[in-house]
């Protein structure tokens, strides 16, 4: 802001007059806001710049056995991309993405706009949406564990399903499996696609909708022609939070699929435990650039500064 | 061309009145407004007309259908929103061919029609932005066409200008009537400003307390208002309680003199204002309270009065009106 003040001023002077050298107060006013900035910048380097760069440089590192120590080897990278163990994790755990994404981008906005658009007093929609976060009292892993009484071969799903006729035989496929996964993953992470939906929806002028109804266009209409298109950057935001998520995670695949379903983050979380860490950077440093460019991609889609 | 008539028209929202049995009959092709204080039941009146509030009792007739029930664009009503309500999304073009992409016309033949309404509203240069990079007045012109383009026989406003400076709204309520006059069809505009009431409509409806408490031509409402409400809300007139009851007395018929006169009553000057062609002068007047009387600027400074003074108020028996009580 100074700086843009000075450059504004600096305009209206005449010319030469800029190059001068700054006055005293300008410079007290500038190093006021490096003053002001340093604190973030200094919480971002130490906390995030710092970490990533530890990771690069590990990543290049040798190992063996029992020990790992500093080179500069190609290795690490050169095993991870032409692995076809790396292709299977990353087509799986694109596989989990899509789908938990594809639930939980239908089930938030269903949620979200019932909160919007059908609930009609504030306080209330405050309350349904308090209720939507209380499963987020407990944490992941309890919430996961919870899952195991409910869809196990003598659990609560399969018993009811057998009582009433539906099947003979308990069905396998609803723990320890893929569906068991995204099940959780969709439990887990719908929230994160109701927030930022619901947020985008509270901020659509009411008037326009019944603009859009003047003009003709029927509920499905204006669902499609007018919602949608306003509430994109928060789907795109909440994309962002379910795919980040859902990328990175290894507890969830683990625990849901009994250790029978790989994931990127597995991949990881193994070569740390078998103390590889070298490997484990290079798979993370490479994990890191996938994402980062889904979410360039995803950029591309919407633009999310209207949002902010 | 179609007349809207309502009949008994009423609007509840739980025990609140908004709207209570009002009967009214539109003429085609006028220029009507709804006049009003906030919360006078005008806009839900509007609502009604337009479809986007349900009606609690009784009927809307439009051109000898009853369309009380009809969702909004089944009416041949347009509605043009306060704030304009433009699709933020959609480009100026998209924005007034809206109407007809929900009616499945084609792409090519939809925006060709809409060039064509933004031609009319002057607004064909800026077909390609989008609301956000246009002025208010710019975007009540594309509200406007967006309105327009389903040819409604009747166009719904609701205080279209309340959101323009007072220069662009002057500017804005000549171009109103001019398309109407053009167009031909009822335009039925809501405000609270008695001005813009005046200048635009053929006929004023002024309402309170959710009834109709007076409709005519402006010049009827200006110069025989029926009831204090009226006389106070429109301006411009003084209310006397006199013996017989309370009488209505336009401020510029009052005749303000130094001297006293046979039948004038005395009353102190509390204050002097300037307004260009006019000096209102506010005056205090036991029993009678609080007076205005309006000279034209000639006539006062020719002869001016200072606060403080006494002064000698006067009219003729033709220019008061008695109100209903």
């Amino acid at each position: 802001m100074t700086e843009l003040k000075t450059l504004v001023s600096g305009a209206k002077q005449a010319p030469g007059y800029g190059l001068q050298k700054p006055s005293a107060k300008e410079e007290s006013q500038q190093r006021t806001s490096w003053y002001l900035v340093s604190p973030l910048v200094m919480v971002l380097g130490f906390f995030l710049v710092l970490p990533i760069i530890t990771i690069v440089i590990v990543s290049f590192w040798d190992y063996n056995d029992y020990n790992f120590f500093p080179a500069f080897v190609f290795e690490n990278y050169a095993y991870l991309l032409t692995s076809k163990v790396t292709l299977a994790t990353y087509l799986k755990t694109f596989k989990f993405m899509v789908l938990v994404w594809i639930f939980c981008a239908t089930i938030g906005f269903t949620i979200a706009y019932f909160l919007a658009f059908h609930v009609r007093t504030l306080p209330m929609q405050i309350t349904l949406f308090l209720i939507c976060t209380v499963p987020f009292w407990t944490s992941n892993i309890i919430r996961m564990i919870s899952w195991i009484p409910f869809l196990g071969r003598n659990g609560l799903a399969n018993s009811a399903l057998i009582s009433t006729g539906v099947i003979d035989q308990p069905l396998d496929w609803l723990l320890f499996s893929d569906f068991a996964v995204v099940l959780a993953f969709v439990h887990l992470y719908c929230l994160f696609m109701v927030v930022p939906v619901f947020n985008t929806m509270m901020r659509i002028d009411k008037s326009l909708i019944e603009a859009a109804r003047d003009a003709g266009a029927s509920n499905l209409q204006i669902l499609t022609n007018v919602i949608i298109p306003l509430t994109k950057p928060g789907i795109m935001i909440g994309s962002i939070f379910v795919v980040t998520l859902v990328m990175g995670d290894f507890i969830t695949v683990r625990f849901m699929s009994g250790g029978q379903s790989a994931s990127v983050g597995r991949v990881i979380s193994n070569e740390i435990a078998l103390l590889q860490y070298p490997a484990a950077a290079a798979s993370a440093v490479v994990l890191l650039i996938t994402v980062l460019i889904m979410i360039a991609i995803m950029m591309r889609f919407v633009d999310i500064r209207k949002e902010l | 061309m179609s007349a809207l008539e309502l009949i008994a028209t009423t609007k509840t929202y739980g025990d609140i009145i908004a709207v209570d049995a009002i009967d009214h009959k539109f003429a085609s092709g006028t220029y009507s407004c709804l006049l009003g204080p906030s919360g006078c039941g005008k806009s839900s009146t509007l609502r009604m007309i337009a479809g986007h509030e349900t009606v609690t009792s009784g009927d809307i007739i439009l051109g000898g259908t009853n369309v009380t029930d009809l969702p909004p664009a089944a009416r041949g009503t347009a509605m043009m929103f306060q704030n304009y309500a433009l699709f933020p999304h959609l480009s100026v073009i998209d924005n007034v061919a809206f109407s007809q992409k929900m009616q499945g016309i084609e792409k090519t033949k939809r925006r060709a029609r809409a060039m064509e309404l933004l031609e009319l509203v002057d607004m064909q240069e800026y077909a390609e932005r989008i609301p956000d990079q246009l002025s208010g007045g710019q975007q009540q012109r594309v509200a406007l066409a967006r309105a327009l383009i389903t040819e409604p026989s009747i166009l719904l406003l609701d205080e279209p200008l309340s959101a323009l400076d007072p220069f662009l709204r002057i500017k804005m309520r000549t171009e109103l009537k001019k398309l109407q006059r053009s167009l031909g069809i009822s335009f039925i505009h809501v405000t609270h400003s008695q001005d813009e009431a005046l200048a635009l409509a053929d006929e004023i409806i002024v309402m309170n307390n959710a009834v109709i408490e007076q409709s005519g031509s402006p010049s009827e409402v200006f110069n025989r208002p029926n009831s204090e409400f009226v006389a106070k809300f429109i301006g411009g007139h003084n209310v006397i309680q006199t013996d017989t009851g309370k009488i209505a007395v336009r401020t510029d018929r009052v005749k303000i003199q130094k001297s006293k006169s046979k039948g004038a009553i005395s009353a102190a000057i509390q204050d002097v204002e300037f307004l260009g062609s006019t000096v209102n002068v506010t005056l205090n007047s036991d029993p009678k309270g609080e007076m205005v009387v309006s000279v034209s600027d000639n006539v006062f400074y020719e002869n001016p009065m200072e606060i403080g003074e006494t002064a000698f108020l006067s009219w003729n028996k033709k220019d008061a009106h008695k109100l209903a009580e």
